[in-house]
């Protein structure tokens, strides 16, 4: 099944029907606007639980601006607008209603660039927790020891938690941020580019870790690196000028896609 | 480190032992069932191709899917290149098998030209190459590969010794044996066919374990 969408026509982008898994994230006939600029046109998909959903597409177009939709961190933007649903788990990300703090804790990120926070391996993990109200010690321990298992980093950092995280190299510092995200127990993880600034070696690392992670979480990954997400995605989605233009089961993006401009593009004839 | 790409391999791998030990199975009975003039087990080798035929679909789009999807570099490029070759290569031995099987079924309400001598012994020889191909694959094994590319010339020796005989000491001399002498001609070039891709197999198999191609340059089977 493929989709794609035009200005005279809606086409619902919905990969259920494919192998029937539950839908996560259920995105309706959404634009966003940034002051008068649309960044994104009527986009409407779906993405299923427990699968990798990859975003490609040129600079520009549109796909960071949506992934980060998903836990709302647009709004800290001035002069921006949206229409349009889009639902986690069944309800919609933009009632009135919504703690937003709760969403952010239910949809989790990872960024480009690796931030942890100036303190030590252990600290950067624990204090999601602790702003969570969460005293115990024990547990907290326990949390962050299975976090950084989680993210394959134990085995490196187990020796030196107390030192700082700003020792680590630029990998480690990228799978401690997933560590500090998954701490938290988030159903959904939202990564921006997390491997652009990393070598192949920490990029591998990295890309064997998401695909480790899906069989708990909900994975959303932006990358401009279109290898990375044949290689990691069940799912990808191609985005241009804003507009969903293919969106399909990731071998099909990339042997046979659909539309031409999909081919164009990931043949590398443009972008 | 380990990577999920690993699994994706040896999955091919599987795949293609599969296939090569169903190909297997479709030479053994199509040369039982000229022997035995069994036309039940020829018919079964002609039916049974279809799976053959769906197994080298199913391989053919792991392999795109792989070459697509995680572009391979270095021996997982080779590996996954000579598994491509060796999926088609298989097929065709198997439509080989069908070939076969088809004339036994044109020669088994016919009485036998002449006993079975050198043809088993052709047959003997395609089934030690195409095992002997796959066995070098599995083992990533150079020198048996090299010991099947050789032996390709004993297969076409014997092709010729058939050849000549059925011409010279039966069409020739009687034109009314021809309708049963060119079905065993036929099954004859059938068999040193299959050994010609077992060949092939075996030469994939050597650029695969040491990136050295030998197609067409059989002289560099002796340099290291």
């Amino acid at each position: 099944m493929s989709v794609s969408l035009n200005n005279d026509e809606l086409a619902e982008a919905d990969v259920r029907n494919d192998t029937g898994g539950e839908v996560k994230i259920d995105v309706e006939r959404f634009n966003f606007y940034y002051d008068m600029f649309i960044a994104l046109k009527n986009v409407s998909m779906q993405i299923r639980r427990n699968t990798i959903t990859g975003i490609i597409g040129p600079s520009g177009c549109g796909k960071s601006t949506f992934l980060r939709c998903f836990n709302r961190m647009n709004d800290t933007i001035p002069n921006i607008k949206y229409d349009g649903k889009i639902l986690i788990g069944g309800k919609d990300i933009f009632d009135r209603d919504l703690d937003v703090v709760d969403l952010r804790r239910r949809v989790g990120m990872v960024f480009q660039k690796s931030n942890p926070f100036p303190k030590s391996i252990f600290e950067n993990v624990a204090y999601g927790l602790r702003i969570n109200g969460i005293k115990d010690k024990n547990f907290i321990a326990e949390k962050a020891e299975q976090s950084l298992k989680n993210s394959a980093l134990w085995d490196e950092v187990k020796d030196r938690l107390h030192k700082s995280a700003f020792a680590l190299s630029g990998g480690q510092q990228q799978r401690l941020c997933i560590a500090r995200a998954l701490a938290i127990e988030p159903e959904i993880l939202l990564l921006d580019e997390p491997a652009s600034a990393l070598d192949p070696i920490a990029t591998s690392k990295i890309e064997e870790l998401i695909h480790e992670l899906k069989r708990k979480y909900t994975i959303v990954i932006v990358t401009h690196n279109m290898q990375q997400a044949a290689r990691v995605s069940d799912y990808t989605a191609f985005f241009m000028l804003g507009e969903l233009i293919e969106y399909d089961v990731t071998n099909k993006i990339f042997t046979n896609p659909s539309k031409k401009i999909t081919e164009d593009y990931v043949t590398g004839r443009f972008g | 480190m380990e990577r999920h790409f690993d699994d994706e391999l040896k999955q091919l791998n599987t795949d293609l032992l599969t296939m090569a030990a169903k190909v297997e199975e479709a030479i053994r009975r199509s040369i039982e069932s000229l022997k035995k003039r069994d036309k039940d087990l020829a018919l079964k080798v002609i039916v049974d191709d279809r799976v053959i035929d769906e197994l080298e679909v199913k391989i053919e789009e792991e392999v795109i899917d792989l070459l697509a999807l995680f572009q391979p570099m270095a021996i997982d490029l080779r590996f996954i290149t000579t598994g491509m070759h060796i999926n088609a290569g298989l097929e065709r031995v198997a439509d080989l098998t069908v070939n076969i099987s088809q004339r036994v079924l044109d020669l088994a309400d016919q009485p036998l030209l002449k006993p079975f001598i050198d043809i088993p012994k052709l047959a003997n020889q395609a089934q030690y190459m195409v095992k002997s191909a796959i066995d070098a694959f599995v083992k990533r094994d150079e020198e048996l590969a090299k010991k099947v590319i050789l032996s390709d010339k004993e297969a076409n020796n014997l092709r010729t010794l058939i050849v000549t005989e059925l011409i010279s000491d039966y069409m020739e001399k009687d034109t009314t044996t021809v309708s049963r002498a060119v079905p065993l001609l036929l099954i004859t070039r059938d068999l040193e066919r299959i050994c010609d891709h077992a060949a092939s197999i075996a030469e994939d198999v050597i650029y695969m374990v040491q990136a050295k191609v030998v197609k067409h340059h059989r002289e560099r089977l002796q340099s290291g």
